[in-house]
């Protein structure tokens, strides 16, 4: 058609718009005006060899972008307008939003801030537009979740103050120090970490089954919002790994760089997505497909394709991905069994799974769910049936590299703690594994400066010296709203009248979601 | 393990039903999965996705990358031009 030949073609275009819209400095030095470009020991030799597989302008951009906001937030209107919160599976699903919106959501305003800044660093016009791009991406992002959101705020407790809690809450300083630790690294390290160990090898265990699970339990707004960012995400992941094969196209000396980047974002990134593990197999009532099979399925079938591609420049599949691997078959429980005894210190309420739902774990951990876990649960069912549910009031030890409390077990061993220690200038420093060890020995001078909760509020920085203070206070925790047990919670209680499961009794109203007090400090 | 798959995913809307057909015409190594609310479609080695097969399967002219709106999550190094979009690892 004649039409079409009048409009550049895809490449011309991107060229056009893109590179040619650069210039060289020529009265300023460009090492000045990019000093962040070298430091970290990688070798840049021909900025033009970088390639944007998408080949996206800025016009395109916009016009796909306000396409997919236009149908995203029709379906958050419709979603609220029919009080979709009413039809999810259980409240119980609930508190995978809370965690979700603490833990997630800040994470892809940190993701903005930190494309906005490496952005800046690249002399290269190809690599500054992709940053920008995904700056405005994860801004988006960030913000359409807790639009998503705010619509469980009216109904449910816990999602009140969620940028507050990400900053100061124990657990969530996993997802928060995951991410100041990539953005405190150079340009390079930051690409590496997060567009690609975390962007392409890793995202889509979060947002593929786990909203697929949000679309299986009738959360029409998680869903949506889910899908709309991921379809952002696969440019985002296209991105990532044509960062890694330029970086190490540029320059041999690039490759052990890579490699050590490679093995450390990788570990840090199976660390935090443990919180994913147990939102995936016992926080979504009904449910699309285990851990175990979405770890097989998106790292180990998918990351198996990646490393195999990767061989060519010398790179390796992730040091200690056996260990990744194995733990696949202890992961969510371990952690499910850890944040059960600490309820009364979280956002979100935890439960004893149902016996349909134990039957699940024992089908699809055929090797480990009976032999260890299962013990654990009817103990503490008989512990709570008793009138002594189970709460932990010692603070755990955190591990300083990925602040998870150091609750994993050895590879192989399911019976024994995995735990190393260390002494570094007088100091002693205690970690989850071997993996976190080895980051810490990397660059010691950066992780003894950890913020580790545990230790702040030995300290006295938490605004109180007991448990109940700190929770309420300094965390914005609402006591006996937002935390302990689900069962007979008040969420529970509001959940049962919706359904109708607790008759209304004379004179009685819906339970009304209590005014939120976030500044109870 | 000799397969080297490579993947692409979409929302489960009717967008990306004519998506999944033209793929799965194009592509006859191809499998496709249904999980709640996506389709996932993976392949050894190679998936193409054909302008020219989405515009006969639409009935109208289609731009290759109107597939952004639809898609969730790929695997395997991109190739787009203004003809095809091809997902491979070589």
């Amino acid at each position: 058609m004649a039409v079409k030949n009048k409009k550049l073609n895809l490449k011309d275009k991107y060229q056009y718009l893109t590179r040619d819209m650069a210039w060289e400095p020529t009265y300023q030095k460009k090492e000045d005006i990019y000093p962040d470009e070298s430091f970290e020991g990688i070798k840049i030799v021909d900025w033009s060899q970088w390639e944007d597989p998408f080949r996206l302008t800025m016009d395109a951009y916009w016009k796909y972008q306000a396409e997919k906001e236009k149908k995203l937030y029709a379906i958050f209107d419709a979603f609220a307008q029919n009080n979709g919160h009413q039809n999810i599976t259980d409240a119980r699903y609930v508190n995978a939003l809370k965690l979700f919106l603490t833990g997630v959501s800040p994470l892809e305003h940190a993701a903005f801030q930190g494309y906005s800044k490496v952005g800046r660093q690249f002399s290269g016009a190809g690599a500054r537009v992709a940053c920008q791009m995904q700056a405005i991406d994860e801004l988006r992002h960030s913000q359409t979740q807790q639009h998503a959101m705010s619509h469980y705020n009216k109904h449910f407790n816990g999602l009140h103050d969620a940028a507050h809690m990400h900053d100061r809450v124990w657990f969530l300083s996993v997802p928060k120090s995951f991410f100041d630790d990539a953005r405190t690294a150079g340009p390079f390290e930051f690409l590496t970490a997060i567009s690609f160990s975390f962007e392409y090898v890793l995202t889509n265990l979060l947002f593929v089954p786990f909203m697929s699970g949000a679309a299986y339990n009738n959360d029409m707004a998680t869903v949506t919002f889910g899908f709309s960012a991921q379809s952002d995400e696969a440019r985002h992941m296209t991105l990532g790994l044509e960062v890694i094969k330029f970086i190490l196209e540029q320059h041999e000396d690039n490759v052990p760089i890579v490699q050590r980047w490679i093995d450390k974002w990788f570990w840090r990134g199976f660390r935090l997505l443990s919180l994913v593990s147990m939102m995936m197999d016992y926080m979504l009532p009904k449910k699309v497909m285990s851990w175990a099979e979405a770890w097989e399925v998106y790292y180990e079938q998918n990351g198996g394709a990646l490393f195999k591609d990767l061989e060519r420049y010398g790179i390796r599949p992730p040091k200690y991905e056996d260990v990744a691997n194995e733990a696949k078959h202890h992961l969510s429980h371990q952690l499910w069994t850890t944040f059960y005894q600490y309820s009364h210190a979280t956002n979100f309420h935890t439960w004893i799974p149902t016996e349909e739902e134990m039957d699940w774990m024992s089908e699809k951990y055929p090797d480990t769910f009976d032999k260890f876990y299962r013990p654990r649960y009817e103990f503490l069912a008989k512990e709570a049936a008793e009138g002594r549910r189970y709460y932990n009031n010692t603070l755990p030890q955190l591990c300083q590299v990925c602040q998870v409390p150091t609750l994993f077990t050895e590879k192989g061993d399911a019976t024994k703690l995995s735990h190393r220690q260390i002494e570094h200038e007088g100091e002693r420093y205690h970690f989850c594994s071997e993996a976190c060890c080895d980051i810490f020995k990397d660059e010691p001078e950066k992780y003894v400066q950890a913020w580790l909760p545990v230790h702040q509020i030995y300290q006295g920085n938490c605004g109180g010296a007991d448990v109940e203070t700190v929770v309420q206070k300094y965390y914005h925790i609402n006591i006996g709203e937002d935390n302990f047990e689900y069962v007979g919670s008040p969420d529970h209680k509001r959940w049962q009248f919706i359904k109708g499961m607790a008759p209304q009794q004379k004179g009685e109203d819906q339970p009304e979601k209590q005014a939120q007090k976030p500044n109870a400090a | 393990m000799s397969q080297q798959l490579v993947f692409i995913v979409f929302q489960d809307n009717d967008n990306a039903r004519y998506l999944a057909d033209a793929i799965m015409a194009d592509n006859p190594h191809a499998e496709m999965q249904h999980q709640p609310a996506m389709i996932r479609i993976q392949a050894d080695k190679r998936l193409v996705i054909n302008r020219e097969t989405m515009e006969e399967e639409l009935g109208r002219d289609w731009d290759v990358q109107e597939m952004l709106i639809d898609v969730i999550s790929i695997g395997g190094n991109v190739d787009e031009d203004d003809d095809h979009f091809i997902l491979e690892w070589k």
